[in-house]
């Protein structure tokens, strides 16, 4: 499912700012229905479950369209930012 | 330290942002535009259709420079289900005219022209600038904004909010709530290019006409949402959205629901043989009146997506940015030539303007559209499509079957479906939202 995903991704332009993502997810033994939809909601594909069943998130993919944060931020499950200026996803066409 | 103010600061450079910070920078007011992106547009994503007169009154001669695509002459309208679609074309020579009334444009390159003129009006904008925080004074009047650059802080009388759907400063502020997951759609696009004359060729074009297709059906699996495809002059722009809402309690993903789209059999010949250069994903507001957030207070303004102006019945989205930026501008730029300061009270009088014009009044028309929609997915996106592809398969082939028998087959399987009340209560509710 993903992989497929990812070779969408190819075709875009980033610019990650490494080691700071711009998401993060707050520790969690058992991930809630909406951070567990997240990994097949993500468009970019960047959530995913550990072998331990938590949801982990790499957002260098990530188009900032803010659905994460919808489902997820007003709970704290997740922190959500803006990348840094200049940082992130580039669309050529948008 | 001193700190540079501002007449204004305008926050976002996409479709409302660049609309009120040129109105503001043409009046002779200091403006200051932030944007996040390494360019204007580097961040924004649309379908996307540009109507001509919104931007016509910001920009008069603008189809002598801006980057447009191809002009509408025809739109289609396609009720979908799994193998077939029924449609409604509307075309015209009308639309052909020497002032087109409506473009398809890339919005990257669109929003650096649109910038550019922005700046020329003399505005300072500043890229690769994300406002991290709202600055207020103890009485709770907006100041100005501290950005993510060394020492930045920045003040001004105003702040305008252009900041989009997933703006943040509003939201952590505590000026306007998040979305929530039933009043925001996820859209995915990707991207198709094919050379112009293939385009011509598949849409029945000449040299700069253009074609628009939304479709609703079964391809949303029973999810509130809209699929498009528009043509631009070397590329096709398809994608998809859905509620958010939707999605969460479904099963599909966005990607999927795109592929299947595009491996229709009504999609699929017209995408063949294209190359796939972006896949991008965006909110849409879809919440209509009844999200719309409170839109001024003390030094500031909300304008464009982040308040929640998105006519998704006509999917006109970029024209009410347009408009409510340009009437931010106004609004800010009156009361400053009669010396009155930025106040709530006197930001009102924003809210009173967009309440005249035709934005509010759109939006009013359809304020029950979208809960409407949203609680009824199932029986329009997925029951009466497959009806609708049945009863006209039905009606189309020729197999010695009486008509009459025809039709009453299908009415039988139009009411076991829906049932008589059912289907009353549809039109009704339907009729209802849209006066």
């Amino acid at each position: 499912m993903t992989a497929r995903v990812e070779e969408k991704l190819y075709q875009n332009r980033y610019v990650v700012d490494v080691g700071r993502p711009h998401i993060r997810i707050a520790p969690h033994v058992e991930p809630s229905p909406n951070l567990l939809a997240m990994t097949r909601l993500c468009p970019a594909g960047c959530y995913s479950l550990s072998d331990g069943g938590q949801v982990e998130v790499v957002p260098d993919g990530c188009f900032e369209c803010g659905t994460c944060r919808v489902l997820c931020e007003p709970s704290g499950e997740i922190e959500w930012n803006y990348p840094r200026g200049g940082f992130g996803v580039l669309f050529k066409f948008g | 330290m001193t700190v540079e103010t501002f007449d204004a600061i305008v926050v976002g450079a996409g479709m409302s942002g660049n609309a009120c910070a040129l109105t503001l920078a043409k009046r002779g007011l200091k403006v200051l535009q932030l944007e996040r992106g390494e360019t204007a547009g580097s961040k924004n994503v649309q379908g996307a259709i540009l109507y001509a007169d919104m931007l016509e009154q910001l920009v008069p001669n603008f189809r002598e420079d801006a980057p447009l695509e191809r002009h509408v002459l025809e739109q289609r309208l396609w009720i979908m289900d799994g193998t077939s679609h029924v449609g409604m074309h509307y075309r015209s020579d009308d639309f052909n005219e020497e002032k087109p009334n409506r473009y398809t444009i890339i919005r990257t390159q669109f929003d650096r022209w649109f910038s550019r003129q922005v700046q020329e009006a003399g505005a300072t904008l500043l890229c690769e600038t994300t406002a991290t925080e709202l600055i207020r004074d103890p009485s709770g009047r907006v100041i100005g904004v501290r950005t993510d650059r060394g020492g930045g802080v920045v003040h001004a009388d105003v702040v305008v909010l252009a900041e989009g759907v997933n703006g943040l400063l509003g939201s952590r502020t505590g000026l306007r709530p998040i979305p929530r997951p039933d009043h925001v759609a996820l859209a995915v696009k990707e991207m198709h290019f094919l050379p112009a004359e293939t385009i011509d060729a598949r849409f029945n074009l000449r040299e700069d006409e253009g074609v628009v297709i939304e479709a609703i059906g079964t391809i949303s699996r029973g999810m509130t949402g809209m699929a498009f495809l528009y043509t631009n002059k070397e590329s096709l722009s398809v994608g998809l959205g859905c509620l958010v809402s939707d999605y969460r309690d479904g099963a599909e993903t966005p990607y999927g629901l795109l592929d299947a789209f595009k491996k229709h059999p009504s999609v699929a010949p017209l995408l063949a043989g294209a190359e796939v250069k972006e896949y991008a994903a965006h909110l849409i507001p879809e919440g209509g009146y009844r999200a719309i957030p409170q839109l001024c207070g003390d030094g500031w303004v909300v304008v464009g997506d982040a308040a929640q102006f998105n006519n998704a019945i006509h999917r006109e989205g970029s024209n009410l940015a347009m408009t409510t930026g340009r009437l931010a501008a106004e609004a800010i730029f009156q009361l400053k030539s009669r010396r009155l300061p930025p106040t709530a009270a006197n930001l009102a009088l924003y809210r009173k303007m967009v309440e005249e014009s035709f934005v509010m009044k759109d939006m009013k028309k359809y304020k029950d559209m979208p809960a409407l929609l949203h609680t009824h997915s199932k029986n329009f996106f997925l029951t009466y499509p497959e009806l609708m592809s049945k009863a006209a398969q039905n009606f189309l082939r020729v197999d010695g079957v009486p008509k009459r028998e025809k039709e009453r087959a299908t009415w039988r399987s139009v009411v076991r479906r829906r049932s008589l009340p059912g289907l009353i209560g549809d039109a009704v509710r339907v009729a209802r939202a849209w006066r």
